[in-house]
C-alpha cells in the first residue's frame, strides 16, 4: 500500500505540491487528472524519489515503510516502478540490455517486446530518436520486465496512435492485473480480491478508462489534490465546464 | 640505393626538428641500441609467462591464434614471429622485405614524409623493425591478422615502420596492438605506418594501445585510398601512458573512396593525449566520418579532427564527445574545411559530465548509483563500427570491459 500524508514539496524556490494526502490500497488503481503545470509529474517523481523534488514536510509510506527520504534505487527494489513521459536517451545502451537490467538478469526480451509490438526496437539505443508513442511502448516494456508492485504512469497514452492505443491500454491493464483469469478454483470475484498490483495513472484524455476499470479519480489543482470521485464523472465534468469549475463543483458536492 | 641516400639525407636534416604539435620529447633520454631477441616459434609464444601473455592479449594478440589469420610479433627491436595462415595474405618483417623484395620500394616512405620531424627521422636513421602486411588482388582475409609491437626493456626506444597494402578488390583486417612488459616503466615508441588501399579494396585496422605510465608514443601514419576503396581505422587506448601525440592522415584519391575513423580513449591522471584524425576528400563521391569518444579521469586530452573537402559531392561528418568523470581536461578541436561549392560537411562536439537524469532513470529501474554510472559510461564508449569483423568488435568490447574496473 502507498500512503502519502500531508506532503509538501518544493522544486527549487517554488512550492509545487501543497498538502497532498493519498492512499492507494493493494489492487487499487487511481487516475490523476489536472491541468498542465498543476504538479502531476512532480507528484510521481516525488513518489519515485527524485531528490530535486524536496519534501519540505509530510511523509510517504510504502508497504508500511517510511520511504520519504529513501533513494530512488531503494524504492525501485521495494517495488515502485514508473513509466515516464519524457525519459532521457541512454546512448550506447541497447533497449534489449535495458530490459535485462530492469529484470535484474537475462530474460527473453523478444517475447516480452512482442507484446507491445516493439521487437524491432530491441537493438536500438534506449529512447534514441523514439517517437512519442514508441517511448510509451518502450516504457511499458521496461515495466513488464521490472515487475513492480506500484506502477506510476505519466500520460501513458499521449502521442500513441489509434492502432497502438488499445495495445497500450491492454498492457497497462495486464500489468495491473485487471484481467484476472477466473479458474476452476478461483472465481472472478476472488481473483479480483487477490489482486495486489497498484497503479497511479496520469491522463488528460481518459482513453485509458476504456481498457481498465479504475477505483478512484483525483484532480490535482494548484498543487493540491482537490477532489476524489469516480474517474468517469471527473472526466465528464472537466469536459463540460473545465478544471476550475469542476474542482469547485465536485468539492462542494463532496461536502454536501 | 640512391633513393635510400635521399631518405638518409632528409632524415639527418630533420633529426632535431620538433613535432608540429604535442610536447617535445628528448630522444637522448631513451636507449635505441638494438637489443637482441631470439626467434619465437608457435610453442614459444604459448609458453610465454602468463603475465606477458596477458599483456599481449590486452593488446589484441592471442598466442593461441584462435580465429586469427596470421601473426606478427616484434619483441623490442626485432620481429620474432611472423606468419600467415591465409593464402594470398602476406605477413613479413620490414627488415626482411627491404632486403629481399623490390616491390617494397613502391611503398616505403611514399606517403609519410621522412623529413616531417625528429620522429620520422629516427625511424629512418635507426629503424629497428616493423611489419609489412599485404593482401594480393582479390584475396579476402577471413580472419584478422594480429600484429603486436612489444617493449620489454625499461628505458628503451623502439623505432618501427609498418606498411599495409590491400591490392585491388582485396580485403584485409588487422588488429595491431602495442604493449609493454609489466616490468617496463619508461620507454619511447616511434611508429611509422603507411596504408595503401587500392581500387575497390578494403582495410579495417584496429589499434589497441596498452602502454605503461611513463611511456612516450609518437606514431606517424598516412593512408591513401583509391577508387571505391574503404579504410576503417579504429583506435582504442584505455591504459595510462605518459604522452601520446598522433594525427593520422588519410587521402581519398579515387572516386567513391571512403574513410572512417573511430577512437575510444580513457585517460588516467598524469597521462597526456593529443589525438586527431585528418581526412582529405579529393574526389567525387568521397565519404568520411570521424568519431571520437574520450573520457578523462584526470588526464589531459586534446581531441582533434580535421576534414578537408576539396571537391563538390562529398560528404563528411565529425563527432567528438568527451566525458569528464574525475577532473582533467578535454579539449575538442573539430575543424571543417570546404574548398568547393556543394561539399556537405558537419560536426558535433560535446564535452561534459554524465547527466544526473540518466543516472536517476537507471536507478529507478533498480540499479544502484555505481551500476548506473558504469552502464552509462560503457554505453558512451560503445560505438557501432560498420564493417568490422565480429572478432575485432569483441576485442574492442573486451578492452572497454577491462577498463571499466579502472574507470570506476
Ligand atoms: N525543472 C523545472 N524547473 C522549474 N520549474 C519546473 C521544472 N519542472 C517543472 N516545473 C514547474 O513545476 C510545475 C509543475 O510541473 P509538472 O509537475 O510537470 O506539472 P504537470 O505534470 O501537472 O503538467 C509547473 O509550473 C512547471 O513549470
Ligand atoms: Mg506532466
Amino acid at each position: 500500500m502507498l500512503k502519502i500524508e500531508d506532503l509538501q514539496v518544493r522544486l527549487g524556490e517554488k512550492e509545487i505540491l501543497t498538502h497532498i494526502d493519498l492512499e492507494i490500497g493493494p489492487g487499487e488503481t487511481h487516475i490523476l487528472f489536472g491541468p498542465n503545470g498543476s504538479g502531476k509529474t512532480s507528484l510521481l517523481m516525488t513518489i519515485m524519489g527524485y531528490s530535486q523534488y524536496e519534501v519540505v514536510s509530510g511523509k510517504i509510506f510504502f508497504k508500511g515503510k517510511d520511504i520519504t527520504h529513501a533513494p530512488i534505487d531503494e524504492r525501485a527494489r521495494m517495488g515502485i516502478g514508473m513509466s515516464y513521459q519524457r525519459p532521457p536517451t541512454i546512448n550506447g545502451l541497447k533497449t534489449r540490455q535495458m530490459v535485462n537490467l530492469c529484470a535484474g538478469g537475462e530474460i527473453d526480451g523478444e517475447t516480452l517486446a512482442k507484446r507491445v509490438n516493439f521487437e524491432e526496437f530491441l537493438d536500438r539505443d534506449v529512447n534514441a530518436g523514439f517517437s512519442g508513442g514508441e517511448i510509451k511502448r518502450s516504457e511499458l516494456l521496461q515495466l513488464m520486465a521490472q515487475k513492480a508492485d506500484l506502477m506510476l504512469f505519466d500520460e501513458p497514452e499521449s502521442g500513441v496512435d489509434m492502432e497502438n492505443i488499445s495495445l497500450v491500454g491492454n498492457t497497462i491493464a495486464e500489468l495491473l492485473e485487471k484481467h484476472p483469469q477466473p479458474s476452476r478454483d478461483r472465481s472472478k470475484m476472488q481473483a479480483k480480491a487477490n489482486r495486489t498490483k497498484m497503479g497511479l495513472i496520469i491522463t488528460h484524455t481518459g482513453y485509458i478508462l476504456d481498457y481498465l476499470p479504475a477505483d478512484k479519480g483525483q484532480v490535482l489543482y494548484n498543487g493540491k489534490l482537490s477532489c476524489v470521485s469516480n474517474p468517469r464523472d471527473i472526466l465528464n465534468c472537466v469536459g463540460d465546464s473545465g478544471y476550475k469549475e469542476c474542482v469547485r463543483c465536485i468539492s462542494m458536492n463532496s461536502f454536501s | 640505393m640512391y633513393i635510400d641516400e635521399q631518405f638518409q639525407l632528409k632524415a639527418k636534416e630533420a633529426m632535431d626538428k620538433e613535432g608540429a604539435i604535442g610536447p617535445d620529447v628528448d630522444l637522448s633520454a631513451f636507449d635505441p641500441a638494438p637489443l637482441p631477441h631470439r626467434e619465437m616459434a608457435d610453442e614459444d609464444l604459448v609458453n610465454l609467462p602468463e603475465e606477458e601473455r596477458t599483456q599481449l592479449l590486452m593488446a589484441g594478440l592471442d598466442v593461441t591464434e584462435k580465429e586469427r589469420g596470421g601473426t606478427f610479433l616484434q619483441m623490442n627491436h626485432r620481429a620474432v614471429h611472423c606468419h600467415s595462415s591465409q593464402e594470398g595474405i602476406e605477413v613479413l618483417s620490414i627488415q626482411k622485405a627491404l632486403e629481399e623484395h623490390d616491390w617494397i620500394r613502391d611503398y616505403y616512405w611514399k606517403l609519410a614524409d621522412v623529413g616531417t620531424d625528429k620522429y620520422t627521422a629516427a625511424a629512418q636513421l635507426g629503424l629497428h623493425d616493423g611489419y609489412v602486411i599485404r593482401s594480393l588482388p582479390g584475396r579476402k582475409s577471413v580472419y584478422p591478422i594480429q600484429a603486436c609491437l612489444y617493449m620489454h626493456e625499461d628505458g628503451m626506444q623502439q623505432n618501427v615502420h609498418n606498411i599495409i597494402v590491400a591490392e585491388e578488390d582485396s580485403e584485409l583486417h588487422i588488429i595491431s596492438g602495442c604493449a609493454t612488459s609489466p616490468h617496463l616503466k619508461r620507454g619511447l615508441h616511434v611508429g611509422i605506418s603507411e596504408f595503401f588501399v587500392k581500387k575497390n579494396a578494403k582495410i579495417t585496422f584496429t589499434m589497441i594501445h596498452n602502454w605503461a605510465e611513463e611511456v612516450v608514443v609518437r606514431p606517424r601514419s598516412v593512408a591513401r585510398v583509391e577508387e571505391g576503396g574503404l579504410f576503417v581505422n579504429n583506435y582504442v587506448s584505455m591504459k595510462p601512458v605518459r604522452s601520446i601525440q598522433m594525427y593520422p592522415t588519410t587521402h581519398l584519391v579515387g572516386k567513391d573512396a571512403v574513410a572512417r575513423f573511430y577512437s575510444i580513449v580513457v585517460g588516467s591522471p598524469g597521462s597526456e593525449y593529443d589525438l586527431g584524425g585528418r581526412i582529405i576528400l579529393k574526389e567525387k563521391g568521397n565519404r568520411a566520418e570521424i568519431v571520437a569518444r574520450t573520457i578523462s579521469n584526470g588526464a589531459k586530452i586534446i581531441a582533434r579532427g580535421h576534414l578537408v573537402g576539396e571537391v563538390p559531392d562529398i560528404k563528411a561528418h565529425l563527432e567528438c564527445k568527451g566525458l569528464l568523470l574525475n577532473g582533467g581536461v578535454i579539449h575538442a578541436i573539430p575543424e571543417l574545411e570546404g574548398h568547393a561549392d556543394g561539399v556537405e560537411m558537419s560536426h558535433e562536439a560535446a564535452v561534459g559530465k554524465i547527466a544526473q537524469e540518466e543516472i536517476s532513470y537507471l536507478m529507478s529501474r533498480g540499479l544502484n548509483e555505481e551500476e548506473a554510472t558504469s552502464t552509462i559510461v560503457r554505453g558512451f564508449l560503445s560505438v557501432d563500427i560498420p564493417g568490422l569483423p565480429p572478432q575485432l568488435q569483441a576485442e574492442i568490447d573486451r578492452a572497454i570491459e577491462e577498463s571499466d574496473k579502472d574507470v570506476m
